[in-house]
């Protein structure tokens, strides 16, 4: 009896799966495709091309964004100590993964450090996310009283002592003081942050689309009537910033591994303000102009706006105002003329969805049809 | 007599030197209707915020179910503050959050609409079965709670249905008009299965006829989920038809309290709402 039950239950579970990739096929389909593409450009393309680190640095981007909109964007919380969280993910996955045999030659100050073994990468990933997350929690529980810009302010006072605290001498022996710490394993393919990135991304997504998901947007909308639906404030709010500091530590580990070295000095409040630009850019409470923006962030910081940084002559004629430092200079006027004419984001707080793609191409299809007959 | 649903004790309510609520001490029993009425300002909604945790009252309790939820005293700059007589020096002190008074049984709505205006009136209605559910974030993440999810969302279903806003199931809740998004407050507010529902001036902003369906309403959803209510309002006709006892307050004292007939004949009533005669 109990056996059918079970077989039975398993049974239901597989069949919602089923259904759920059943709904979900041009997605997958799309991903699928993605992840393909990734694959064959790396065997087609030199490694050293621009392309792969804007691709790199975008995918640990958007994981760091999509966290933050978890918060600001899903729950209401304008917080901004997302670098500090960060800083926190990057120093746990180095410290814990440096081979021992290096130890004594990136700890060359404290002896070695104190710490005397390695994980292997994916168990440290999660170490930092973990770390991240626990430190969140503590800082959570007096700051989540705070509102709106106060928080925000609380948030990044804490993120500036964090960063503090970790370049302190007397924490040599675990965090190298204010020395790099290097040598750890990093990733050379672009698929590796895509797979962690997209993982990430794809768990934050299913939270936001669940029960809980509901309640954080009710939060956002309306704390007072969300509270009087019977849905506990304080243990909300210290979830969503809790779950969007573990994604952020997971990208501060992502982000330590593509540098490839760490120094806690990098992660400066102006790194939480590139990621507030993104998610802002974005559309504030849409995952998806988080993904789409942070590329394109990091494309036109990184790449696409290279050129205005060094001096061009067409024939003998030296093209004015093209000097080092230009690049910002527009960079700011495009984010500005953004901002100005797209006032909710590139997506507003709608969703890129494999629906909407398959609605798109079949209103194109239905039109070609009505124009051939 | 019936079982006693709401019991508040000696309830008094100060912010500073304002006394809004002045040592009110009312009952509701099972399967009434109960108006709380008043001029404006004379603390009803005040009474209603002390009554869900909203508010933290300076001095007195509040009973549900003949469990005490609510009670509290004079404590730090309020005891040198307190003006009333009556100190609970012995009530112990108990200040939930409003969602453990929810999760109670006491729903309640508001007096401006307070839906979530970015959401869908079906996912409206779902946010309030969400603290009934039996569920974690990871398993909700993982989508291990779906039967739980899915016997939320028939429950949610079956509730629009009932309630006639099965057809609007998609819409932007700030896109409903008015009367509508009153309507979906009251059912998200049933979709807590509470035992008690506050409602805070229903009728307001509503025309005769509106008023007149709202009757209707409230008195088909007490009988239907076998629900006590107690309400604030200013429709007198509303009132006095639906209602089987009133509480009157002024200035946040109680006046006068009793069946329809006897309120509406009480001098002192009189004279809150069209002020005293001059030359009497």
């Amino acid at each position: 009896m109990n056996m059918e039950r079970n077989g039975l239950n398993n049974k239901s579970t597989f069949l919602a799966v089923s259904e759920f990739i059943a709904k979900n096929k041009i997605g997958f389909l799309l991903i699928i495709v993605l992840y393909s593409a990734l694959f064959i450009l790396e065997k087609m393309m030199p490694p050293s091309s621009m392309l792969f680190v804007v691709l790199k640095k975008g995918a640990i981007y958007a994981l760091v964004a999509v966290s933050m909109n978890l918060l600001n964007g899903f729950t209401g919380l304008f917080s901004l100590g997302q670098a500090g969280f960060m800083l926190i993910g990057s120093y746990t996955y180095a410290i814990f993964t440096i081979p021992v045999e290096d130890r004594a030659a990136v700890y060359q100050y404290f002896d070695g450090g104190i710490i005397r073994f390695t994980v292997p990468v994916f168990i440290a990933l999660i170490m930092a996310g973990v770390a991240a997350g626990i430190f969140a929690f503590f800082i959570g529980l007096p700051v989540l009283r705070l509102k709106s810009d106060y928080l925000a302010i609380a948030t990044l006072g804490f993120a500036e002592i964090i960063r503090a605290i970790f370049q302190w001498n007397k924490l040599g022996p675990i965090t190298n003081g204010s020395n790099l710490l290097k040598k750890f394993p990093s990733f050379s393919s672009v698929l590796f942050p895509f797979t962690v990135a997209g993982i990430s991304i794809a768990l934050i997504v299913l939270l936001i689309n669940s029960s809980y998901g509901r309640a954080f947007k009710a939060i956002r909308d309306d704390e007072i009537a969300a509270e009087a639906m019977g849905i506990n404030l304080a243990k909300h709010k210290l979830l969503s910033f809790v779950i969007s500091s573990f994604f952020a530590g997971v990208g501060g580990a992502l982000l330590a591994m593509y540098q490839t070295t760490v120094q806690a000095s990098a992660f400066k409040a102006a790194m939480t303000y590139e990621i507030l630009l993104i998610v802002v850019i974005g559309g504030v409470g849409s995952i998806t102009g988080s993904v789409i923006s942070s590329f394109l962030f990091i494309a036109c910081s990184e790449w696409w706006l290279r050129f205005l940084d060094s001096e061009t002559y067409i024939g003998s004629f030296k093209v004015p105002l093209l000097a080092s430092g230009f690049r910002k200079v527009v960079f700011s006027v495009v984010i500005m003329v953004i901002v100005l004419f797209y006032n909710q984001g590139i997506m507003g707080t709608r969703e890129f969805s494999s629906e909407g793609i398959a609605r798109f191409f079949s209103r194109i299809a239905s039109r070609n049809r009505k124009e051939g007959a | 007599m019936a079982e006693n649903i709401l019991h508040l004790e000696r309830l008094t309510m100060q912010f500073g030197g304002v006394t809004a609520v002045n040592d009110l001490t009312m009952d509701v029993y099972k399967d009434e209707i109960v108006a709380l009425i008043g001029p404006n300002g004379a603390g009803k909604t005040t009474v209603f915020n002390c009554i869900t945790g909203v508010y933290e009252p300076t001095n007195g309790s509040v009973s549900f179910c003949g469990k005490t939820i609510v009670s509290n005293r004079p404590q730090g700059k309020m005891k040198k503050l307190y003006t009333g007589e009556y100190r609970g020096e012995d009530l112990k002190i108990i200040s939930p959050t409003p969602d453990k008074i929810t999760k109670l049984g006491i729903a309640r709505t508001f007096q401006n609409i307070r839906l979530f205006k970015t959401m869908t009136v079906f996912e409206n209605v779902l946010v309030a079965k969400h603290m009934r559910a039996r569920q974690n974030f990871l398993s909700a993440t993982f989508r291990l709670n779906f039967k739980e999810e899915q016997r939320m969302r028939e429950e949610s279903l079956a509730l629009l249905e009932e309630q006639g806003l099965l057809q609007y199931k998609d819409e932007i809740a700030s896109n409903l008009p008015y009367g509508l998004q009153r309507r979906l407050e009251i059912s998200r507010a049933l979709a807590t299965e509470p035992k008690l529902l506050m409602l805070d001036e229903p009728a307001a902003g509503m025309n005769p006829q509106e008023t007149q369906e709202l009757a209707d309403f409230i008195v088909q959803i007490k009988d239907k989920y076998n629900l006590t209510v107690l309400m604030i309002e200013h429709h007198m006709d509303l009132v006095m038809k639906i209602s089987e006892r009133i509480y009157v307050l002024d200035f946040g004292k109680l006046i006068a309290h009793g069946t329809p007939e006897e309120v509406q004949k009480n001098q002192r009533v009189i004279d809150a709402y069209l002020g005293v005669a001059e030359d009497a």
